[in-house]
């Protein structure tokens, strides 16, 4: 893995953000004045020092909220990231790697999933499953893989055709070996930048469906729930009711700056280059 | 431009393009119609596969039709009375094989819910879906294409990050906060343009796009970001490749360069993500047709979800997953004719 | 005019009455003297002819049918009245007018049998004269073996329908029943041609179908044939599918319609201050209950359920439910606008020592489970929590289980013991007792088999004496208040929300939101 290339001033905010938001999600309990679903006051009642951002559509502190939604939101997301790219690089790799027959399946079987629209699939399968948090995040990790799978038999289909790994599949090394010490190694650079935009991908697509009522279900919220809890105060221009999304819009744009400033030398969005 | 990048072969181009396994042909040198015949034809099995999980999925939706559609009014008899008339007590395979049947010659069959011809019932809806990503795509595609031209051409300057800033704030907001905020701001401020983009038959053309222009402007903020950042990334690739650089010492104009030589090796990726935003016009627009009332696909397919209304789901299933299909492959012909290489891959 | 005499239950206060009052007049104020409905009616302006009305209601569906025996929500009730009449209708005091019936009567000492008159020279919309003929075939549509319709069970007793002149229909039922007529103003009973189709429809209403796009739009014309005159003021309705909240109150305060429904309480009294939009109320049109069934352990003990009755803190309910619109309820029913309600029944009151009393006098059970998900009725799971709360200063133990919104009415609703509910509140006490109370009606959420009950109820329906009548339909609310397994904390008012160029709004109690679904035809334009 090649090192980092130096620090911006756009990475430098991009960092920033995403280590606020982290942190948020991590001591929420500590940083919440009010309990998650406490009504402290009336109908959105401006920003005071009691309740810092103001008040939501039910009187509840829009601060705690905020900070607890955090850590749903990074809660899902992280999860269900992770999981895809577990799920998708495992099978990438293994496609890149066995050729053949294996990966001919693979990848059809991925043009298969991914020739469904995400947001159908999801829309279908969350309206008729029970709506609980471990059945959302198998969903996004399901549709997430898909595009993690092309990704990473991309980078480990172009990896294996170097001589080194070449050679080592020819002396009889298992794909196991390969895939742990050749290819991994060598790819961890732009799948960290993939796994950035899919992280990034996830908190919108999660906000999403919790707009359409599909995802979080109250009273646990995440930003999206907040942001569909407050939408009617946007008509009447209520400040609490643009925080929400406006911290999902910070949040992906920081998560973008991170990313782009690690993909800086190899100039490809996807990372598909690797000497840089 | 006899030797092309080699990175544009096994980098990007693999790396946007979603059916590129499916379609590669193994022998070299095939023309462009017997391509274009493979390509149709892997399209054809694939969407038969699809067809296949769509079916056996629906299949196993829990809940029952028929006291979905009766909510708090399901009365054991009433119920029971609705299973029959539906014919739900046929095995599944005969119900397969007679909805694939008939979806082939372009019938449905009936809603569960409300009797009607889904054929009917989705032909305007699918048009009017297909207008409002038309409207955001002639929009979004030029002008994205023509900010990533802009920010290569001055890679590095302050013209290159403010549009990858403003690009990226525009693709970071969600879109529904996106839809509110311009309503709030257009509409309800300001009477500027109307809020619903309740569409009907009745409406002349010009009617139609003056309620469309919110629902169109917060589709194409959606997309804007991507495609733009593709586009500059694919022509930066091409810039970086060993004959651009060759051509650079020689003493070429950077402009020049970029318009004769890095785009039409560029068509490819560019197009493929093009195809990729144009099909997310088509079939992920639920959220901004639930905001502006817009009666396209989206709002009639949750509409059918919530009351498990297994025909219309697997009939829009089938036309969107046929739509993804057909944008990629007419993605896949536009960057062989632009880019004849692509006819002899390794 | 009848439509714009005060209605009754205005003239006279209860308790509830004047705290809903208050709150309208907060309403009120906040708005800058916007007028109060009442005020607005007593110095209308005449109404005003033509006009272009557009209405964004929520509910719509793609699936919607034309045929009201399929209608099951506000926007289909709301189209379905703009094309076809009913034979009788509830006027703005809540008791029965004629539409297609000039006159009705029982004509059996037991009111068994029953004779509507319908007016003459009234014609469908494809010119056919109405005939008794056709409100026969129309209400069978709802009767029978194979009916799916949703007005089937308010025909249950029906035994019998006849043209017995050309405009004159005989009813006959299995028993007496005085209400009987009230079946006949539901939403599914809409009169059309013999031997039609209901989809097309054509009815007898005062608008003409022009487009009709489920889940979509509505488009009618205003009907130059129709019979009533002092109805039907604008040119043509435009009845447009919105099912987002925000895109309801967007589209009404850019302009682009004139009236919407199911606005939030919370938004109202921000919606309220915007000028040029007025609010429109139906009062305490639906209630929100957790019934009991008197049937399972805890809960066939009385005495917890006057615990769990008095454990309930209503107010708070109202206050953060409702933001004070609505109207706090007594384990009745029966609505208080209702010529039945029980007025002299006391309120009760949120008392955590009584509670505690009937707690231990009950035996202190444990396994109090609490079911509900938000479809029971919208913030159920809110309700339930701070039920919870308020329970446990009592000592008593609630466990709130938070159960799938999916097929809630399937498998939770009458399967679990204690739940959250919602009804529509019924026109006329018999039909809402009967509904939910009677032994053997399907919805009888709380298990209630009482055979006084029944008895009572049954006498109740045939007794044509007023007096007599009242004093059953007293005895029965004081007994449900008491024992029943109906725990009532709240009657909810449906508000929409107009333009202010909206001119004749008259709530109808009892008959749903929107002038009881007619709002089409009500309402004027003002210039």
């Amino acid at each position: 893995m090649n090192r980092l290339p130096p620090l911006t001033p756009l990475a430098l905010i991009g960092l920033f953000g995403a280590a606020a938001f982290v942190l948020l999600a991590a001591f929420a309990p500590w940083l919440a004045p009010h309990p998650v679903s406490a009504v402290v006051g009336g109908v959105w009642d401006p920003p005071s020092a009691d309740a810092l951002l103001g008040t939501d559509n039910i009187g509840r502190d829009l601060f705690s909220r905020l900070v607890w939604g955090a850590r749903v939101t990074f809660t899902i997301a992280a999860l269900s990231t992770a999981l895809a790219f577990l799920l998708g690089i495992f099978l990438g790799f293994y496609a890149a790697v066995r050729g053949g027959w294996i990966d001919q399946l693979l990848s059809r079987l991925n043009d298969l999933m991914m020739a469904i629209p995400t947001l159908i699939f999801a829309l279908v399968v969350l309206a008729v499953l029970p709506k609980t948090m471990v059945v959302l995040v198998l969903v996004m990790a399901t549709l997430e893989s898909t595009r993690v799978f092309r990704v990473s038999r991309a980078i480990a289909a172009d990896l294996v055709v170097l001589d080194y790994v070449e050679v080592a599949l020819l002396r009889g090394e298992s794909w196991r070996w390969v895939i742990l010490r050749e290819i991994l190694p060598n790819a961890l650079s732009p799948l960290l930048a993939e796994l950035g935009l899919r992280f990034a991908f996830a908190i919108l697509f999660l906000s999403t469906l919790s707009f359409l009522g599909l995802g979080v279900q109250p009273p646990i919220a995440d930003w999206g729930s907040l942001v569909k809890e407050n939408k009617d105060g946007l008509l009447f221009g209520v400040f609490a009711a643009l925080i929400p999304g406006a911290a999902i819009a910070v949040l992906v744009i920081c998560i973008n700056l991170v990313v782009d400033w690690m993909l800086q030398k190899t100039t490809s969005l996807k990372g598909t280059r690797r000497n840089g | 431009m006899e030797t092309g990048p080699p990175s544009l072969a096994d980098g990007t181009e693999t790396d946007i393009k979603v059916m590129s396994v499916l379609a590669a042909p193994k022998a070299a040198g095939l023309s462009l119609w017997a391509m274009l015949a493979r390509r149709l034809a892997l399209g054809l099995v694939l969407l038969w596969a699809v067809s296949l999980v769509i079916f056996a999925g629906t299949q196993i939706l829990p809940g029952d039709v028929a006291s979905a559609m009766l909510g708090q009014q399901a009365t054991p008899e009433a119920v029971a009375s609705i299973r029959q008339e539906l014919g739900l007590e046929q095995p599944a395979a005969v119900r397969y094989v007679k909805w694939l049947g008939g979806a082939v010659t372009g019938d449905f069959g009936r809603s569960y819910s409300n009797r009607q011809d889904i054929a009917k019932s989705i032909a305007p809806r699918l048009k009017n879906t297909l207008l409002l990503a038309a409207m955001a795509a002639v929009i979004a595609v030029p002008l994205s294409i023509g900010l990533g031209i802009l920010s290569a051409l001055h890679a590095g300057s302050w013209i290159d990050r403010t549009i990858g800033l403003v690009t990226l704030a525009a693709v970071s907001l969600p879109e529904f906060f996106a839809g509110y905020l311009l309503i709030a701001y257009f509409s309800v401020t300001h009477f500027w343009l109307p809020s619903s983009a309740a569409v009907s038959d009745s409406m002349s053309l010009g009617q139609r796009l003056v309620v469309m222009l919110l629902p169109c402007l917060t589709l194409v903020l959606a997309v804007v970001g991507h495609m733009m950042r593709m586009t500059r990334v694919a022509l930066l690739n091409v810039m970086a490749s060993p004959y651009i650089e060759t051509a650079l010492l020689k003493g070429l104009p950077r402009s020049r360069i970029v318009w004769k030589h890095a785009l039409p090796n560029a068509v490819s990726p560019i197009v493929n993500v093009v195809a990729l935003n144009i099909a997310y016009l088509v079939v992920g627009v639920v959220v901004v047709e639930v905001i502006f009332v817009y009666p396209g696909m989206g709002q009639y397919l949750v509409d059918h979800v919530a009351k498990r209304d297994v025909p219309v789901v697997q009939a829009a299933g089938l036309v969107f997953a046929a739509i993804y299909i057909v944008l990629n492959i007419v993605a896949d012909m536009i960057s062989v004719i632009a880019n004849p290489r692509l006819r002899h891959p390794r | 005019m009848p439509d714009h005499t005060t209605p009754s239950s205005f003239l006279q206060p209860t308790r509830r009455r004047l705290l809903q009052n208050a709150g309208l007049l907060s309403a009120t104020l906040s708005a800058g003297g916007l007028l109060l409905p009442g005020a607005a009616r007593a110095q209308q302006p005449a109404p005003v002819k033509g006009g272009h009305l557009v209405l964004g209601l929520d509910t719509a569906s793609s699936s919607d049918r034309l045929d009201p025996a399929f209608y099951t929500e506000a926007y289909m009730y709301t189209v379905g009245f703009q094309l076809f009449n009913t034979v009788l209708e509830l006027g703005p005091d809540g008791k029965l007018i004629g539409a297609l019936a000039e006159s009705w009567e029982a004509t059996a000492p037991d009111a068994s049998t029953w004779v509507f008159k319908l007016k003459k020279g009234i014609q469908f919309h494809n010119g056919k004269e109405l005939v008794a003929q056709d409100v026969v075939y129309s209400l069978n549509h709802h009767r029978g073996e194979k009916s799916n319709s949703g007005g089937k069970g308010q025909l249950l007793a029906v035994t019998d329908i006849k043209a017995t002149d050309t405009h004159e229909v005989t009813v006959t039922l299995s028993a007496g029943n005085a209400d009987f007529p009230a079946a006949l103003v539901d939403y599914h009973m809409g009169i059309g041609p013999d031997g039609g189709d209901f989809d097309k429809g054509v009815g007898t209403g005062a608008f003409v179908l022009e487009d009709f796009q489920p889940g979509v739009r509505a488009l009618t014309k205003r009907n130059p044939n129709y019979w009533a005159s002092d109805r039907a003021y604008v040119d043509s309705v435009e009845t447009i599918a919105m099912s987002d909240a925000t895109a309801r109150m967007a589209a009404l305060l850019s302009g682009q319609v004139h009236i919407i429904n199911r606005v939030e309480p919370r938004a109202l009294s921000r919606l309220s201050a915007r000028p040029g939009v007025q609010i429109l109320r139906s009062q305490e049109n639906t209630m929100f209950c957790f019934p009991m069934r008197v049937d399972t352990a805890p809960y066939d003990n009385v005495d917890l359920r006057l615990a769990l009755k008095y454990a309930i803190d209503r107010e708070e309910l109202q206050k953060s439910l409702l933001v004070g619109t609505g109207a706090i309820g007594n384990d009745n029913p029966i609505a208080s606008w209702n010529p039945y309600f029980a007025k002299d029944i006391p309120q009760r009151p949120y008392d955590a020592d009584k509670a505690a009393f009937h707690f231990k006098k009950a035996g202190s059970p444990g396994g109090i489970q609490l079911s509900v998900s938000d479809n029971g009725f919208p913030g159920s799971v809110d309700a339930a929590q701070l039920f919870q709360a308020s329970a446990a200063k009592s000592g008593i133990t609630i466990d709130v289980e938070r159960v799938p919104s999916d097929g809630y009415w399937d498998e939770v609703w009458l399967k679990k013991p204690f739940v959250a509910s919602n009804w529509s509140v019924r026109p006329t006490a018999d039909a809402m007792l009967s509904l939910i109370l009677q032994s053997d009606a399907p919805w009888n959420e709380t298990a209630w088999k009482d055979e006084a009950f029944d008895k009572l109820l049954a006498a109740a329906r045939v007794e044509l004496d007023e007096t007599k009548r009242k004093q059953i339909y007293h005895d029965l609310q004081v007994k449900l208040v008491d024992e029943g397994g109906e725990l009532i904390p709240l009657f909810v008012d449906n508000i929409a929300a107009a333009s202010d160029k909206i001119g004749g709004y008259v709530p109808v109690p009892g008959g749903g939101d929107l002038s009881g679904y007619r709002i089409a035809e009500r309402v004027w334009l003002n210039a």
